[in-house]
């Protein structure tokens, strides 16, 4: 018998190593030293409430890098190591953006902030700020449910029917490829509150993609594929539910991720349009009195927000396609 | 035990429709096998067997000609007269035991026959690989799990399509002879496709040979000989350079 199967993957290299100084982490903690160093030494050129903070942060992240280094030893430090060249970059970064706001002032301000001065936004209006992405997530959540339920369902229905296809298409083809927010004065319009017609904006942002990619997914499962099931006694719905929507699973979790992509900028157009919370929101209105940095932080965070979300998408895609080989790792 | 299906063909007429003309396959085909009986089914590549099986099975109607199993015409796909495919067709996402208890599951059986899956795979000898996916399987063991598929089934007519093909030849020789021992212990009726002149006579009562496309029955050799068969049998052997002869092959020596 042809044993094809293959036996657990070896160990990986770094785990097997010896004992050894990590240089790169010494190199990244002397790196952030130096950064708190500078920051702590050299006066600023105003007035910033966090400068000790920032110091403070930056030297506790370049003792615990020297630790880190000298100890040397797997677990959690060995999972450090590629990270090592980032976190030289990171401190280098940081003493560069230093030096070009708050140490020489060679930047205009308001647009250009210190670092010490987005720490402050964290450290003051960190309340605001959560209760921001709290209000963005409850609102982006249900529309985009919404939307990927909607599209499935009409993806699955077009794949599967000819009929419904033959409905479907035309409309799908004319409407599908307006961006979402060029239907923004009339759902304002057509709802009675801006968070109806924001969940409308970002479900009908997610329905497209979501409804193509499915639909196509299913049509082009291998009529083969039924042929087997049928030969057994299966039944449509049975064809439907255990064939045609496993098969197509990949191409769906595609429309999955696009969806994901345009129900963001839906998001942000819509909170910065008319609804009066969230990230877009509070980005808007910190603009409005020049805040910069409170947008930065606001972006940030934002950033996090949907990476965070993308990860989430990316880890239910792999727990329901590990029975394909060479997926993207996100 | 399972109910054995007897099988009648009449006139069976077959065609594709191509861009331009049709594209006749099976020309005025006749077939009986009895309830329990075991048919091969021998023919060039691209003579129109699979597609007969397919016909069979209920995938798809003639073009003429009547299909009739156990006295009822075929209409249809029935879990009664299953078709292990050519490619094994295996479902990628699903494990080989998942892929195995397809059948049971969708007739709403899982639950009480679910013990029927692993005995299907101990007896293709995929047991220890129950829980891998299809991508990690060789050939021959794909092909054993499309078997072992099939077999879950029960059914009373197994019609199979170059079963064997892809295996290496000693598994071949070894699958020859536990198919020939299923088929005499559970009783099942076997109609098989098969390219090799060997395994048709040591797995068929009777060897329908088929001229090129659109195939018809050119000859039909009744082979008179006990179950288990042995490949140095000299009956054999003869019957071999006579079927051999009629395809226009001459024997190598
Ligand atoms: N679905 C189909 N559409 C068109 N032509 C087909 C189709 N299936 C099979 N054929 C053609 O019919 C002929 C017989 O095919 P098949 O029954 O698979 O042959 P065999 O199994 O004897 O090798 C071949 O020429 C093949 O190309
Ligand atoms: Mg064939």
């Amino acid at each position: 018998m042809s044993a094809s199967v293959e036996a657990g993957s070896l160990p990986a290299a770094q785990d097997i190593r010896p004992w050894r100084v990590w240089a790169g982490g010494g190199a990244a903690g002397l790196a952030w030293l130096a950064a708190a160093g500078i920051v702590l030494a050299w006066p600023d050129i105003d007035e910033y409430g966090r400068t000790e903070l920032l110091g403070g942060v930056a030297a506790a992240v370049g003792l615990l890098l020297v630790a880190a280094a000298m100890a040397g030893a797997p677990g959690p430090v060995a999972r450090l190591r590629p990270a090592g060249p980032w976190l030289v970059a990171l401190a280098i970064g940081l003493i560069a953006w230093e030096f070009v706001t708050a140490k020489l002032d060679l930047l205009p301000r308001p647009f250009f902030v210190a670092p010490q001065a987005l720490l402050e936004v964290f450290t003051d209006d960190y309340a605001k700020l959560g209760e921001s992405v709290l209000h963005s997530l409850l609102l982006l959540i249900p529309g985009y449910l919404l939307g990927a339920t909607i599209g499935f369902v009409t993806g699955v229905a077009m794949g599967w029917s000819r009929r419904v296809g033959y409905w479907a298409h035309p409309v799908l083809r004319l409407i599908g490829p307006l961006p979402a927010t060029a239907w923004l004065p009339i759902a304002f319009f057509a709802f009675s509150t801006s968070r109806q017609a924001s969940t409308f904006l970002i479900a009908l942002a997610t329905f497209f993609p979501v409804a193509v990619l499915t639909w196509s997914g299913v049509a082009s499962v291998a009529g083969s594929l039924y042929d087997v099931a049928r030969t057994m006694g299966a039944r449509p719905w049975f064809l439907i539910r255990k064939v045609a929507v496993p098969a197509a699973l990949p191409s769906v979790f595609v429309g999955l991720f696009m969806g994901l992509g345009s129900s963001f900028s839906v998001l942000v157009v819509a909170e910065m349009m008319g609804v009066k919370a969230g990230l877009g929101f509070y980005m808007q209105w910190s603009q409005g009195w020049a805040a910069y940095a409170n947008v930065y932080a606001a972006l940030l965070v934002l950033a996090g927000m949907c990476t965070g979300l993308v990860t989430l998408l990316f880890r239910l895609r792999d727990g329901k396609l590990a029975w394909q080989k060479g997926v993207v790792r996100w | 035990m399972v109910n054995p299906i007897g099988l009648r063909l009449r006139g069976i007429h077959h065609a594709f429709a191509l861009k331009e003309q049709d594209l006749p396959v099976l020309e005025d085909v006749d077939l009986d096998v009895r309830p329990g009986g075991s048919v091969a089914l021998l023919g060039p590549s691209g003579c129109g067997k699979s597609t007969l099986l397919r016909l069979v099975a209920g995938l798809e109607p003639p073009r003429r000609g009547t299909l009739e199993a156990d006295g009822a015409p075929i209409t249809g796909p029935d879990p009664s007269r299953v078709l292990m495919f050519q490619d094994p067709t295996l479902y990628p996402w699903r494990s080989v035991r998942a892929n195995a208890a397809l059948g049971l599951e969708a007739r709403g059986l899982i639950r009480t026959e679910g013990g029927r899956v692993d005995d299907a795979l101990r007896l293709v000898g995929l047991h220890e690989f129950a829980e891998a996916y299809p991508h990690q399987l060789s050939g021959g063991m794909a092909q054993r799990a499309a078997l072992a598929r099939a077999l879950v089934n029960r059914p009373g007519l197994l019609l199979l399509d170059e079963p064997l093909g892809k295996l290496d030849s000693l598994t071949r020789l070894k699958m020859q002879e536990e198919l020939v021992a299923l088929w005499q212990r559970e009783g099942f009726t076997t109609l098989l496709v098969t390219h090799d002149v060997e395994e048709a006579l040591l797995m068929a009562e009777r060897v329908l040979v088929f001229s090129p496309r659109p195939a018809r029955v050119v000859s039909e050799i009744a082979v008179d000989r006990p179950f288990p068969r042995h490949r140095d049998d000299p009956h054999l052997v003869a019957l071999r350079r006579e079927v051999l002869e009629t395809l226009g092959l001459r024997e190598a020596a």
